[in-house]
């Protein structure tokens, strides 16, 4: 799960991290209001949660009431990436003397917590591990929840020349890492950190992705998720217990596992076709979850044909099977359907939707092929 | 032979007392695998299926003698089932378990790292010696004993693999489903290493799939190590970046984890990677009968 920046911000000053003044707005006049308080100059910041608002015109300098209006006006409601801003930050500019990048994350391959920094802050951090990786340093907790004191100093070093800058930098870092542990984090990062001509350290900017997976474990987070952000049809689908990825062909899927449905896309494509969704039904056979998953496909105008791919394990074919005709008995199904059901309990589910007239396969390529067809 | 488990391996089910420990104790049972034992705590005493339950691992192993766990507990318990039987020692754990928080994960690794114990999973359908024992949520009548390592970081898609390989008369030595999270405990490196070394198997199908290094590490090893033939599927070629694709570690993060990036790296090692996964059949009974030629 992802969150704005400025409520990012907010969780990080809980910690004690120190940013530039500044609050949410969604209309001019709070705008105003936030920026009267502060003082000019100020910059108004498009509030969405995907990268490069910056280039898309979403990040704008205003030193006076007429450019804040000018400013607001221009990103409010400007579209990045599909995604139409609604909130704008409104924090103080402040002269950037020098800007760094601190972030934490997990190291997968590693399996451990890594901390990375560089002295090349202010940018997009991935092409300057790209461009000029001697630019990035890395320090690893080696299992441990804080920061080795011992190992540490040759870190900092590297990325903060006079030991007041190290000193601030250490400490910043150890509250990133309480937020870090606090809320099972993925991502927390600052970019830019920086300190402006009179030699003040400030954080300018904050993103941070929690572990899905850990949810649980902070209820209090759920506020935080931006509705507005996800697509309707995904939230739906989760709400149902389904894995839904939205794409843009025309055949419908329901396969049930992971991978299998990855495997699915890709072989249609190969046979020259074009999914229209990615839909797990994942493991445990409820025929009700055959039916809220053909209610969210045939939502998608585009769909021109179905194509339901099993391979029982723990999915019962008999199952998947009752859930198809049931599907069909709720719901117009105005497309064609072509079901392809292997493994446990495959002869009763074959039998039961043959009582129904439906054509099944046993074969995924001659599933795929079939709907490939009907869908041209 | 085989790998990590055989007719010999003496199961114990964490949470065997619950919905999906039961089901699957239940099948494994009728597949052949022994269980011998059952955690759950609080429920000592009990038994399920005849296979007596215990109030902790330690209990289990000291009266059974069991060797291997399979976990099927909720996601909040699962880091505490993993570290109790790396502190009791177990030789091979199984963690069937989805949804298990990466930082949990984490810790796990640092206990794991310094211990004698091996990690399969989580969130993985587990492994299965065909004709010999089954530990996991894998349909048990699809595989066949025979000459094919297969590893996997996916579970139905294995399946599939699988069956084909059935359907074509090639079995399978061990299967193995390494799990779809960012952090399991076996990768394909270490489950590569173990079938180079098993005399039954002769030629490896390994199944990727986007998100991660995993495929390219074994890139590495293969080219310096590989002695069989190995054949490899990547899933996900299709799928959007940035957007998880049901596994959490399905994402595509980095220009290195995209399929056809993975595809490369593997072509450049010598592994032959298919296009469909029924291919897959075909083409180990042609690498199959060049090596028998040779020996002759």
């Amino acid at each position: 799960m992802k969150i704005h920046e400025y409520q990012a911000r907010e969780l990080f000053q809980k910690f004690g991290i120190l940013f530039t003044q500044g609050k949410v707005a969604s209309e001019l006049g709070q705008a105003k209001a936030v920026a009267r308080e502060i003082g000019f100059p100020v910059v108004l910041k498009a509030q969405v949660l995907v990268g490069g608002r910056g280039k898309a015109g979403g990040v704008k300098l205003a030193k006076n009431d007429a450019e804040l209006e000018g400013a607001f006006k221009h990103i409010k409601g400007l579209i990045i990436k599909g995604y139409t801003v609604e909130q704008i930050l409104v924090a103080a500019a402040v002269d950037i003397k020098k800007e760094y990048y601190l972030g934490i994350t997990i190291d997968n391959a590693r399996n451990d917590v890594v901390i990375i920094a560089s002295s090349a802050g202010g940018v997009d951090i991935e092409e300057v591990a790209q461009k000029t990786p001697e630019k990035i340093q890395k320090f690893y907790l080696q299992g441990q929840k804080d920061i080795d004191l011992v190992r540490w100093p040759n870190f900092i070093k590297n990325i903060f020349e006079d030991p007041l800058a190290q000193e601030k930098g250490t400490a910043v870092f150890q509250n990133m890492l309480k937020t870090f542990w606090a809320y099972d984090c993925s991502l927390a990062e600052i970019n830019p950190y920086i300190v402006d001509a009179k030699g003040t350290w400030y954080a300018l900017d904050a993103k941070i992705n929690f572990d899905d997976n850990a949810l649980f474990r902070h209820p209090d987070l759920a506020v935080l998720r931006d509705m507005k952000s996800e697509d309707p049809d995904e939230l739906e689908a989760k709400s149902c217990d389904l894995s839904f990825v939205k794409l843009d062909g025309n055949i419908g899927c329901i396969v049930n596992g992971a991978g299998l449905a990855m495997a699915t896309l890709d072989v249609i494509k190969l046979l020259g076709g074009n999914p229209a969704n990615f839909l797990d039904v994942g493991g445990s056979s409820n025929p009700e979850k055959v039916c809220n998953a053909m209610r969210i496909i045939l939502k998608n105008s585009q769909v021109k044909a179905v194509l339901i791919n099993i391979f029982g394990g723990i999915t019962r074919c008999d199952d998947i099977a009752k859930g198809i005709i049931e599907a069909g008995k709720r719901m117009t199904i105005r497309v064609p359907l072509v079901v392809r059901l292997t493994g446990t309990n495959e002869e009763e589910g074959v039998a039961l939707l043959r009582q129904e007239k439906f054509t099944t396969y046993s074969s995924m390529r001659e599933a795929v092929s079939q709907v490939v067809s009907l869908a041209k | 032979m085989s790998i990590l488990i055989d007719q010999n391996t003496k199961l114990l089910v964490q949470g065997i007392t619950g919905r999906d420990g039961s089901f699957h104790t239940e099948k494994m049972l009728e597949y052949g695998t022994k269980v011998v034992a059952g955690v759950t705590p609080g429920k000592g005493g009990q038994d399920v299926f005849g296979v007596p339950v215990f109030n902790s691992v330690a209990e289990a192993r000291e009266k059974t003698g069991a060797n291997t766990a399979v976990i099927y507990v909720p996601a909040k318990f699962a880091k505490e089932a993993i570290l109790e039987d790396i502190r009791v020692g177990v030789e091979l754990i199984i963690c069937i378990t989805e949804g298990v928080p990466v930082l949990d994960m984490v810790e796990v690794m640092k206990v794991l790292k310094g211990s004698k114990s091996r990690l399969i999973g989580p969130n993985c359908p587990g492994l299965i010696s065909p004709g010999k024992s089954k530990v996991g949520i894998m349909p048990g009548h699809i595989h066949k004993q025979g000459p094919i390592g297969v590893l996997s970081r996916s579970g139905t898609l294995t399946y599939e693999v699988v069956w084909n390989l059935t359907l074509a008369g090639l079995g399978q030595s061990t299967c193995v489903g390494l799990g779809g999270d960012p952090i399991v405990g076996m990768r394909f490196v270490d489950l590569l290493e173990l079938f180079m070394k098993d005399p039954e198997t002769k030629a490896i199908v390994m199944v990727g799939e986007i998100g991660g290094e995993d495929e390219q590490f074994a890139a590495e090893y293969i080219k310096k190590n590989a002695t069989k033939p190995i054949v490899s599927f990547i899933a996900g070629k299709t799928a959007p970046p940035g957007k998880r694709m049901g596994h959490a570690g399905a994402i595509i993060s980095s220009g290195n984890s995209t399929a056809a990036a993975k595809v490369e790296i593997l072509r450049g090692a010598g592994v032959t990677v298919v296009d469909f996964p029924d291919e897959i059949p075909q083409i180990l009974s042609e690498k199959l009968n060049l090596s028998f030629q040779k020996v002759i």
